[in-house]
């Protein structure tokens, strides 16, 4: 996964203000957060030398667009089913303390991002995932817990 | 709502809070276990296989063939049960007192060690429940549950908020990984992990002892004072700690004492449960209910109303010396478990197999009884590795018979 900085470094770094924002940095805050992508920066999209920079940056973007809307990707093949993103995943918390949040079963599977099933776990409701939305934050709560590195958002 | 929760029988964590949907006693889905209970509790079949020599027979002529070689046999071993209830298991006891045989079971080359130590109150013990609710130290000791146990991090031991933990894993609880390698475990406890080289545990216990008073922690083999310091430090602190004991730190110690040692200074600072990592899901059961019965968790010969007990009465020693004539091997598979130059000894005497699945040795055994899974296809009640009694129901139907109703049916013709 990428972030605000690496961005940062492929822009321009003019502050040339064209695109709306105050400085590069902002933009690539808000590149970040897909409130803009990389055609709403004029001197990055018709600028031949930044022409390397502007096809690297459209396609950072373009592998998270087939994925679900927060890129949560959950590889089948090396889950085993631990349940450690289950308990640790802090919506799944707040919405089921004493079901998910207290190591047990699920007291309601239907409001829970992230359940195990058939000994494998599944992403489900991603709107209401900390990384989805104009509010997102990186959380990375199912990713540091998994022993497999079985979950990945791109 | 109520939800109807089944038990999981696939490891010695016996996990309570499994949904599973079935239809016309296949399961289809399972909700909540790991991948090692899914696999376990979609192994059922409907019909059994009884077998004598290789050849397909009844059920009546296996049984008849099976009682006869415990007739003819002076001293047999009867071994396995740690994948049985507990009511099997008493039976179990019960026969071997009747045929006068040599009783064990995978304990003996196992945690029996500990469990014994457990049941004589040399430890301080506490549940799982508990560490749920107040662990704020865990050490997983040559052990992996991420492997052996998925659900022991967060069910229990990090992961979950408990009443006095509400702020689990992030804020309120330290797991530390003490083994040989870099575990899934050991992943997960991160700066936590301390890596002794293989047989170095014993003299890690006691650097860590020094460290623990004071002293200048000193390894053979120079493991950084500095860290075992930092670690007696976050063990000093602990207000309800917990070690999880595995197989990796009691094959690495040649007996106890350093364990003992270390509990006791633990405790001298701060206040400190153990719990072994019990894999078959009661082995523990085993060990309590033959304590219970002869003050001994395993390798036993009854003999005329007497008990011996001694390492000559392990499975492992018996077949070695040859003085067992016959065994009856009951959900376990001795002859992929133990070393080859040992287990080669069993195919010279008269096997008889019990187990719901095909394994080595139940293909090169005189008799082989296909019985259903305990927990899946019929119920009891087990013991959990810290010793918390759970009875389960059956999930699916099956005409296999369970190893409760064989061994009835043995000694009802004996």
């Amino acid at each position: 996964m990428t972030n605000a900085m690496e961005l940062y470094q492929m822009l321009p770094k003019t502050n040339c203000k064209k695109c709306g924002k105050t400085s590069c940095m902002a933009f690539a805050v808000a590149l970040m957060a897909h409130e803009l992508t990389a055609d709403d920066c004029p001197p990055l999209k018709e600028e031949p030398k930044y022409k390397e920079n502007y096809g690297k940056i459209s396609d950072l973007f373009k592998a998270s667009e087939g994925a679900t809307s927060t890129g949560l990707i959950v590889h089948e093949e090396l889950c085993f089913g631990c349940g450690n993103c289950v308990v640790a995943c802090p919506p799944n918390v707040a919405n089921d303390p004493y079901g998910v949040g207290s190591g047990n079963a699920p007291r309601d599977a239907k409001k829970l991002i992230l359940i195990i099933e058939d000994g494998v776990v599944k992403a489900q409701n991603v709107e209401e995932c900390r990384r989805f939305g104009k509010n997102k934050i990186l959380c990375n709560g199912c990713i540091v817990t998994c022993p497999v590195e079985a979950i990945e958002f791109v | 709502m109520e939800k109807n929760y089944n038990v999981c029988t696939g490891c010695g964590m016996l996990c309570d809070d499994i949904e599973v949907e079935s239809e016309k006693n296949i399961v289809n889905k399972v909700y909540t276990a790991c991948r090692v209970g899914v696999a376990h509790m979609k192994e059922g079949r409907e019909s059994a296989v009884f077998r004598v020599d290789d050849k397909p027979v009844d059920e009546a002529t296996a049984i008849s063939e099976a009682v006869a070689i415990l007739k003819n046999a002076k001293n047999p071993l009867i071994f396995g049960l740690g994948t049985s209830t507990n009511e099997t298991q008493k039976l179990a006891i019960e026969l071997a007192r009747k045929t006068s045989a040599t009783l064990d079971d995978t304990s003996s080359f196992c945690l029996g060690r500990v469990v014994e130590a457990l049941l004589q109150n040399r430890f301080k013990a506490c549940t799982l429940d508990d560490v749920r609710n107040k662990a704020d130290v865990t050490i997983f000791w040559g052990a992996d549950p991420s492997d052996s146990h998925p659900r022991h991090l967060s069910k229990y031991s990090y992961f979950p908020r408990g009443t006095e933990k509400q702020r689990g894993w992030e804020e309120d609880r330290t797991a530390i990984a003490i083994d040989v390698r870099k575990s899934h475990t050991a992943k997960i406890c991160g700066n936590n992990f301390f890596q002794v080289p293989p047989g170095g545990d014993a003299e890690f216990i006691d650097a860590l002892i020094a460290g623990l008073s004071g002293k200048l922690p000193k390894t053979s083999y120079n493991f950084p004072p500095k860290r075992i310091l930092e670690l007696a430090n976050i063990l000093k602190g602990a207000k309800f700690g917990v070690v999880f004991v595995g197989l990796g730190l009691v094959y690495s110690l040649e007996n106890l004492e350093p364990l003992f040692r270390l509990m006791d200074a633990l405790n001298e600072k701060a206040n400190f449960h153990l719990i072994p990592m019990v894999g078959h899901y009661n082995m523990r059961g085993f060990n309590e209910n033959l304590f219970e019965e002869t003050g001994y968790v395993n390798s036993v010969k009854f003999e005329d109303g007497a008990v011996k007990h001694g390492p000559e009465y392990s499975i492992v020693e018996a077949l070695k010396a040859k003085t067992v004539d016959a065994a009856l091997i009951i959900g376990s598979d001795p002859l992929s478990s133990l070393p080859r130059s040992i287990a080669k000894n069993l195919l010279e005497i008269p096997v008889i197999s019990m187990d719901p699945c095909e394994t080595l040795t139940s293909r090169s055994s005189k008799v082989y009884i296909n019985t259903a899974i305990s927990g899946v296809e019929s119920g009891g009640s087990a013991t959990r590795m810290d010793g918390v009694k759970v009875e389960f129901k059956p999930v699916v139907e099956t005409k296999r018979l369970s190893d409760e109703a064989v061994l009835k049916k043995i000694m009802e013709a004996l």
